[in-house]
């Protein structure tokens, strides 16, 4: 695991990755900085990382894109497979990679609350509590990267796809807001999930009659508390939306909160996903 | 050791490796041989776990590769077809990559990598990005990637691919060399190699092992039936009339040239001298007054016995040839000339043509249509 850490770390200050992330991150922490705290003389810190948090639709996808896509197209994952390592060492060291580049910027940011406070009363709690979940936030959306790069073969449709979910996800409490809330709208919204993830559970698995079931088990449960309690369901889908969204729970740790069920709910995102890249990799060994 | 024992592979309704079942024994190289598509580099792939089985199982020194995949792969060094290089490092990084993540360290890391990299003759190009390095570093690069830590096994898949005669040579003296104090796999589809470095040949094909053991074995099996190429000014109706009548030969073909010439095949029956059957074949000719052009004898090779195991068809065309004259199959038709087999392989083949016993070229009459038919 140490080895493939060391070797990805240095790939990507080969290849302008890990420069031109932290240009890029330090770039916007320095306007967003100057516009929020010294402009408008706002003494908290966490408002800069609120507004700013857009930057990992840019970040991330170019963070993630080529690691395990890259290994793929240029053939080295057989060197991989054939590497007294487990998958999930190898998996592992790649994403730990990863969070140290993102860590550089991060550790620079760490800077700002100390130097702003020069100038005026910060809360330091408050504000690393913030730059804390912003972290965290980078963390699972990079592990969401990871997986999004084992399934394609390709850096440019790895970084593409990436951007996509990065911004569904953005835009996921917004949208919410625009959900029915009656409880059949929830129904239809369920059901339409329900068939999306069966169709994508049959082309991970090309099994139709166990993605059928699924699908089948998942609908009757929903029409059954539909029926049963349907005040159950009201709302439900808007709810759901906005759970799922990475962005909102960061919103908590900028209020000031350290949240621990974000803290729990960030680290089961990133474990959930990287035990999906493992799964994509492994499934790659058995229908290559 | 190595066994492996009822491997199946399947991908969706194509069967890739069907059924393969044998063991390698240690110290010596074996050569995978095989047309492609024949399941060669698929068979690796699980031998080395970069590819799960449908069914069928794979030990190396007693650790099965699914069940114990660390412990198996540490016995193992793999070059796949394509040498899995990361082309944004140089050499000496890669390998320092590649042993770490084998579980060697320091000193004794540094050790082997300049170990590896003299024996592989990378030690000039060490430092250079390897996306500036030709194919042959590149491949080199590959190999000391697999022999680095020492393994016992060594697996190489087509590992001379893509390089100039030179290159080959090189290649294959480093195999020999690796040879002696490792089992070497290699798979190629160019039987001269295969002949040259390894010590046991297994012939796939079609995910079948049809033929395993040594190349001499394998010739010998062979080596009872003689065959004889005629060219003589013919009618192609009127040969069997000649040939009929001889007692020795068993089976001809003919094929005629257009020209009032015709060429034929013969193979002629065990245990009988070829010069019996000349003689016998031109006075049977010179009888019916007709002139032999050309009349070579030939031994049934390797090649031919690869052909016929792998049940491809015969090409008739010579100029198929690549430049080192590694895949010369169907050139043991009726062209054959002696100067143009492989010189790198058929060395041993080629003396006892060359000692004229089996030799005998007849030309008669009729120069003109000699010269159009000069060799190339």
């Amino acid at each position: 695991m140490i080895a493939v850490l060391k070797n990805e770390i240095c790939s990507y200050f080969t290849n302008m990755a890990a420069y031109v992330i932290s240009a890029f991150l330090l770039f916007f922490a320095g306007i967003y900085t100057m516009v929020y705290n010294l402009n408008y003389a706002v003494a908290n810190y966490e408002v800069v990382l609120s507004g700013m948090s857009f930057i990992f639709l840019v970040i991330v996808p170019i963070l993630t894109m080529r690691v395990i896509a890259e290994e793929r197209h240029q053939k080295t994952d057989q060197l991989l497979y054939s590497l007294p390592l487990s998958m999930g060492k190898i998996i592992l060291g790649k994403y730990l990679a990863m969070l140290c580049i993102f860590l550089i910027p991060i550790a620079v940011i760490c800077i700002y609350p100390i130097i702003l406070s020069a100038f005026g009363n910060v809360s330091f709690p408050v504000a690393y509590t913030a730059i804390l979940g912003f972290f965290l936030l980078g963390a699972s959306l990079i592990a969401i990267g990871t997986f999004v790069s084992s399934v394609t073969e390709s850096q440019a449709v790895a970084a593409g796809l990436c951007f996509v979910v990065m911004l569904l996800n953005y835009f996921l409490s917004s949208l919410s807001s625009f959900v029915s809330s009656s409880a059949i709208s929830s129904v239809a919204a369920l059901t339409i999930c329900i068939l999306l993830f069966s169709i994508v559970f049959y082309l991970l698995t090309k099994n139709s009659w166990v993605s059928a079931g699924i699908g089948a088990i998942l609908e009757v449960i929903t029409w059954i508390v539909y029926v049963a309690d349907s005040s159950k369901l009201e709302g439900l889908f808007g709810t759901i939306m906005e759970e799922l969204s990475l962005f909102e729970q960061f919103q908590v740790f900028v209020d000031g909160i350290l949240d621990l069920t974000g803290v729990v709910y960030f680290l089961s995102v990133i474990v959930f996903f990287l035990f999906l890249s493992i799964q994509s990799m492994e499934k790659r060994r058995w229908s290559e | 050791m190595i066994e492996v024992n009822h491997l199946t592979k399947r991908y969706g309704n194509h069967t890739a490796v069907s059924d393969l079942s044998f063991s390698i024994e240690d110290g010596q190289i074996y050569g995978l041989l095989g047309p492609n598509g024949a399941g060669k580099s698929t068979t690796m792939n699980i031998m080395t776990g970069c590819l799960a089985a449908t069914s069928g199982e794979v030990k190396i020194n007693g650790f099965d590769i699914f069940e114990e995949p660390n412990e198996a792969k540490k016995q193992i060094g793999y070059l796949p077809e394509q040498p899995p290089l990361y082309l944004d490092r140089t050499p000496r990084e890669y390998l320092r990559f590649v042993g770490q993540a084998r579980g060697i360290s320091g000193k004794k890391l540094t050790r082997q990598i300049e170990n590896v990299m003299a024996v592989t003759q990378i030690t000039d190009v060490a430092d250079r990005l390897m996306k500036n390095l030709s194919k042959g570093y590149k491949q080199r690069v590959g190999i000391a990637q697999a022999i680095l830590g020492d393994p016992q096994v060594i697996i190489l898949d087509e590992p001379t691919v893509g390089l100039d005669p030179r290159q080959i040579m090189e290649i294959r003296e480093l195999i020999r060399k690796l040879g002696e104090n490792h089992t070497v796999i290699l798979s190629s589809h160019i039987l001269s190699e295969v002949q040259a470095v390894c010590q046991k040949v297994m012939i796939i094909s079609k995910g079948k092992l049809v033929a395993s053991d040594t190349p001499e074995n394998l010739e010998k099996l062979f080596a009872g039936r003689l065959t004889i190429a005629v060219k003589a000014e013919i009618q192609e109706e009127e040969v069997p009339e000649i040939l009929s009548s001889m007692a020795s030969v068993t089976r001809w073909t003919v094929q005629s040239q257009g020209n009032g010439c015709c060429r034929m095949e013969l193979e002629i029956e065990q245990g009988i001298r070829s010069e019996d059957v000349c003689r016998e074949l031109f006075f049977a000719f010179a009888e019916a007054k007709k002139a032999i052009l050309e009349m070579n004898t030939g031994k049934i090779s390797l090649e031919d016995v690869f052909m016929e195991l792998t049940n491809l068809e015969r090409t008739e065309e010579s100029d198929q040839k690549n430049l080192s004259g590694q895949y010369d199959a169907g050139e043991m038709d009726s062209e054959q000339d002696p100067e143009d087999t492989s010189e790198l392989a058929f060395d041993s083949e080629q003396s006892e043509n060359d000692s004229g016993q089996d030799e005998k070229k007849e030309t008669e009459g009729n120069s003109e249509k000699e010269e159009g038919e000069v060799k190339e």
